[in-house]
């Protein structure tokens, strides 16, 4: 055979090739993602037994801990609603209430579960330090 | 100081649009003078920003909170060395430290090429001033880092606590190197392009500042990891997380084009290819440095939304077009020389390597925008998670490994049955064996995919174990050596060659680590009181005694675990949280110190066998009624203080204090003194420590690939061969 | 004294930029293309080298055979030999042109009065 058309074979093979793989990984993507949604987006529209993603921040005074269970309230960034999340799992050193936070959730209800380990939050950009007052600050180790 | 750190900006800018100019207007029109005078524009540029960068420096060291930038990032109660590397937390000090070490990289560039890439060299050098100007816009427009305060505050709000640890420390230099280095082929590559000069030279020239590139930013992406691992308390090290992923990018398509840049030096094929990958590794370093700031997409690293997105941008937009553009215009001048001999040869298994490296960069770049892409589809933003990303990379990278256990067998050109017979026997024997002995090994299958990665990585590490051996014995042949200086000898001579061989092996036990650990963790979270165990993988964990100290800067919460696996000990684990203080002062005088941020300490008892992990997350709930007494009492105090005369104020609010900081000390106690159950994560993964090993290796490869070769063995070999082909030649005159 | 500061480093930085410029004004190199053609030749014909060596090791390590080898390398030297007539030929050229360049300067100037 020809090398020139040789090659050129070789080369529509191989792009067809590529053409499939990449059109299976578009697909499976739209079909494996999770969507991602505000709090009143999801108490608008959420449908029980499907993933959703939610973003928002934690509502100041709702967090509540207990027998390995943290519960939690994000707030909408738009809208004065919140919802309820009930989390099991990896809680992430930032997280606290008027943080930025993002959890894998299905609705049951008014409530929210939240997928074990899904929960990421922002890194702030700063953390507070007691200003140096006379004698401030402890010293003892214990 | 802070006002000639700002006009030393000024003057930076001033001299990076100047080398812009007088490289392009000495490179077209007036010749060397101009080329000359644009090349010390760099100098002057990495000299300039050498002083601004040593100012920024020792304000962080000096605690001077006039700057804004360290009164935000630093405290005097931060240690020297965090107080040192604070300097990049910032978004300000971090673009300041990526210009600045791009000024260096250039210049260093600029002085070893100086008499060569002669044509080449101006259009690159106005190509990184274009970068350099463009991080100074930013710097001196959008985030200066030497604004200073009005206000001179007497304390700094300091180091986030997650932060503080080596390896974040010296993350973003890694990260910026590599991203900084990858401009430089970039940069010649458009030089190349626009003055037709696309043969071997440019290569040549910047082939070592890519691999310098590929070594800086993998290096900065494993530090990322290392940190994640144990700093951050979920006890992974990748979680497909979109800023890991834009660092992950360039370090794909780079490992790529260091490869396939070979193929180009020896047979002249491949040019646009090349140009294409090495335009698109800019332009992903590019990216990166982007993602992190624009915060368009979630992620746990960002800095937070800013008001870089656009100005980033339109320099990507730029590039992008650019690089089409120049690689369209100029297609006729990158015909490749010469074609494929044999789709069984090293140049076949070079280019089928490059497809997965590139396949890989897409899946990776595709799951990273996905939230982007889906929104511009639907309508509706989704994001893909790490089971997404795991079923195509996985896959993808056992076939890498696997080339890069087959590549260093095949010769160039063309290979034999005589030859495949030669190198693959014993490598394919050895994965044989393992994946057999693998059959005998309690429980290996039933991850059938790590079980036969692990006979990929047999056949990697004895293909570089066989080729290393052939090495040294072909040496002894001729130069009668004993074994260790005839194997020092022949990798000495061919460093690129066997560089690259331990690199392939370096990056085959990584991943195996991955494998391995991943495959067969066991994790466990459970609630323990002091005296009660937990069993986890055959382990036996039993929480000794609660600890508690109070410091300074934070208070830590903590437990002593002991390990033993069948009645004998293992080890003894340590974890803490330690708690900042929150400068809300509606938290209460005494709550405050319990309400800030939280950092977790991982326990870690690492073997080469297993590792075993863990953390606590103290729950502070039973201490709330304390603190709330205590708000209370030390607010009436604070009024009654409050209402005395001016002179007896300062004494009694030291003496307050004081007395606060016991209190606290007192709460913390009670942790220790009266312990309540604590939750905690135990994880106990085989294997681990291997990833961190593996990369030791790959880049102790990659230093060993970089390193010049011996200049006297350069012009001896050159000068033999040279005369040998001078004698074919004279023989072929005749 | 910051004044005084930038002043200096702003001095420093025009006289370091501008020296090139204060010199003798040369104009565009006429031999430039001559001399980044003979670098890429350079280039081209080290990389040879560095395929022959690899060539010849690839051979003592068993991963040719000697008549595999012999082929190869017959090759590559013949590839090596045409770099070398093609940099002998620029440079052949090249001194051509200088010798050219050289006699046109010496019979428009006038000779030395010794």
């Amino acid at each position: 055979m020809n090398p020139s058309r040789k090659r050129r074979i070789r080369l529509v093979v191989a792009l067809t090739a590529a053409l499939l793989a990449a059109s299976a990984l578009v697909y499976t993507s739209f079909s494996a993602g999770s969507d991602e949604r505000t709090a009143g987006q999801l108490l608008d529209a959420a449908v029980a037994g499907k993933t959703y993603t939610l973003a928002g921040t934690v509502k100041d005074g709702s967090v509540r801990r207990g027998d390995g269970v943290l519960w939690f309230s994000v707030r909408d960034p738009h809208r004065p609603v919140a919802v309820r999340v009930r989390y099991t799992g990896i809680v992430p050193d930032p997280f606290r209430e008027g943080r930025g936070v993002m959890v894998k959730v299905q609705r049951r209800g008014d409530l929210f579960m939240g997928e074990k380990d899904s929960m990421v939050t922002k890194c702030p950009s700063k953390f507070q330090v007691a200003p140096p007052r006379p004698g401030s600050g402890p010293a003892s180790p214990t | 100081m802070a006002t000639v750190g700002r006009a030393l900006l000024i003057v930076a800018f001033a001299v990076a649009l100047y080398g812009v100019g007088a490289s392009l207007y000495g490179a077209f029109r007036g010749g060397h003078a101009w080329v000359d005078s644009g090349r010390r524009a760099v100098y002057a540029l990495a000299g300039v920003l050498t002083l601004a960068f040593a100012i920024m420096e020792i304000a962080f060291l000096r605690s001077d909170f006039s700057f804004n930038v360290v009164a935000t990032h630093s405290s005097t109660t931060t240690p020297t060395f965090y107080k040192a590397t604070a300097a990049w937390s910032s978004q300000e000090g971090s673009l300041l430290l990526w210009v600045w070490l791009l000024s260096i990289w250039s210049s260093l560039a600029l002085l070893i090429t100086r008499r060569r890439v002669r044509e080449v060299a101006p259009v690159a050098t106005a190509v990184l001033m274009t970068f350099g100007a463009f991080f100074l816009m930013l710097t001196l427009f959008w985030a200066n880092p030497f604004e200073s305060l009005a206000q001179v505050p007497q304390e700094g709000t300091g180091l986030n606590p997650l932060l503080r640890h080596p390896a974040m420390m010296f993350h973003p230099p890694m990260l910026y190197s590599g991203y900084t280095l990858f401009s430089i082929p970039f940069a010649f590559a458009i030089g190349a392009l626009v003055t037709r000069r696309l043969n071997a030279e440019w290569i040549v020239s910047t082939r070592r500042f890519a691999l310098g590139a590929w070594l800086c930013l993998g290096i900065g992406i494993v530090l990322g990891a290392r940190w994640s691992y144990t700093e951050l308390g979920w006890g992974g090290y990748w979680a497909w997380d979109p800023v890991e992923n834009a660092s992950l990018l360039p370090w794909l398509t780079g490992t790529a084009f260091i490869h396939s840049i070979m193929i180009q030096e020896r047979r002249g094929m491949l040019k646009v290819w090349n140009a294409s990958l090495v335009l698109a590794t800019g332009t992903l370093a590019i990216l990166g440095t982007f993602l992190v700031r624009s915060g368009i997409l979630d992620s746990i690293h960002a800095f937070g939304a800013s008001t870089l997105g656009i100005p980033f941008l339109i320099l990507i937009g730029a590039m992008v077009l650019g690089s089409v553009g120049l690689v369209t215009w100029r297609r006729a001048d990158l015909r490749s020389e010469h074609q494929l001999d044999s789709l069984f040869s090293r140049e076949a298994v070079f280019l089928l390597q490059n497809l997965i490296l590139v396949a890989l960069a897409f899946v990776v770049w595709w799951g990273t925008f996905f939230p982007l892409i889906s929104e511009a589809v639907t309508g509706t933003r989704a994001s893909v998670g790490p089971p997404w990303f795991d079923k195509y990379t996985v896959p993808l990278a056992f076939a890498l490994v696997a080339l890069s256990g087959i590549g260093p067998l095949i010769p160039w050109r063309r290979l034999t049955m005589a030859s495949v017979r030669r190198g693959f026997v014993l490598p394919g024997a050895a994965a044989l064996l393992t994946v057999l002995a693998l059959l005998l090994v309690p429980g290996a299958w039933q991850e059938p995919k790590a079980a036969a990665f692990a006979g990929v990585v047999a056949f990697v590490l004895t293909s570089v174990g066989q080729e290393l051996w052939r090495g040294m014995r072909a040496r002894q042949a001729s130069a009668r050596e004993p074994a260790p200086v005839a194997l020092a000898g022949v990798v000495r001579r061919n460093r690129r060659r066997y560089g690259g061989y331990v690199v392939h092996a370096g990056f085959a036990v990584l991943l195996l680590g991955v494998a391995v650990s991943s495959s067969f963790q066991h994790a466990k979270d459970v609630t323990l009181r002091p005296g009660q165990t937990a069993r986890v993988d055959g382990f036996d964990i039993r929480y000794v005694r609660a600890t508690a100290r109070a410091e300074a800067e934070k208070i830590s919460l903590g437990a002593v675990l002991d390990v033993s696996k069948d009645g004998k000990q293992v080890a003894t684990l340590r974890t803490t949280r330690g708690f900042y203080p929150s400068q809300d002062i509606s938290q209460g005088i005494v709550g405050r110190f319990f309400g800030g941020e939280r950092e977790s300490e991982v326990g870690l008892r690492a073997g080469f066998g297993r590792d075993i992990w863990t953390v606590i997350a103290p729950d502070l709930a039973p201490l709330t009624p304390i603190i709330e007494r205590g708000n209370r009492t030390f607010r009436t105090a604070m009024v009654g203080i409050m209402s005395k005369p001016d002179g007896d104020q300062q004494q009694a609010v030291a003496q307050l204090y004081a007395l606060r900081d016991a209190a606290v000390t007192a709460v913390a106690r009670r942790w220790v003194t009266s312990p309540w159950p604590a939750d905690f994560r135990f994880i106990v993964s085989p294997l681990a420590t291997w990833i961190w090993i593996g990369a030791i290796i790959t880049f102790l490869g990659g230093l060993l690939a970089l390193w010049p070769a011996p200049a006297t063995a350069r012009r001896r070999v050159t000068a033999g061969y040279a005369a040998r082909v001078a004698r074919e030649l004279a023989r072929t005159t005749q | 004294m910051e004044l005084l500061i930038v002043f200096a480093v702003v001095l420093a930085v025009v006289a370091f930029v501008g020296m090139p410029l204060r010199g003798r004004a040369r104009g565009l190199d006429p031999d430039a293309a001559a001399r980044a053609e003979l670098a890429d030749l350079q280039a081209a014909k080290e990389a040879k080298y560095q395929e022959i060596r690899d060539a010849e090791l690839d051979q003592r390590t068993g991963k040719l055979s000697r008549a595999d080898h012999q082929l190869l390398d017959a090759e590559l030297r013949t590839e090596a030999i045409a770099l070398l007539k093609r940099i002998d030929a620029l440079r052949a050229r090249s001194d051509a042109a200088h010798t050219e360049a050289a006699e046109a300067e010496s019979v428009t100037s006038p000779p030395a009065v010794g």
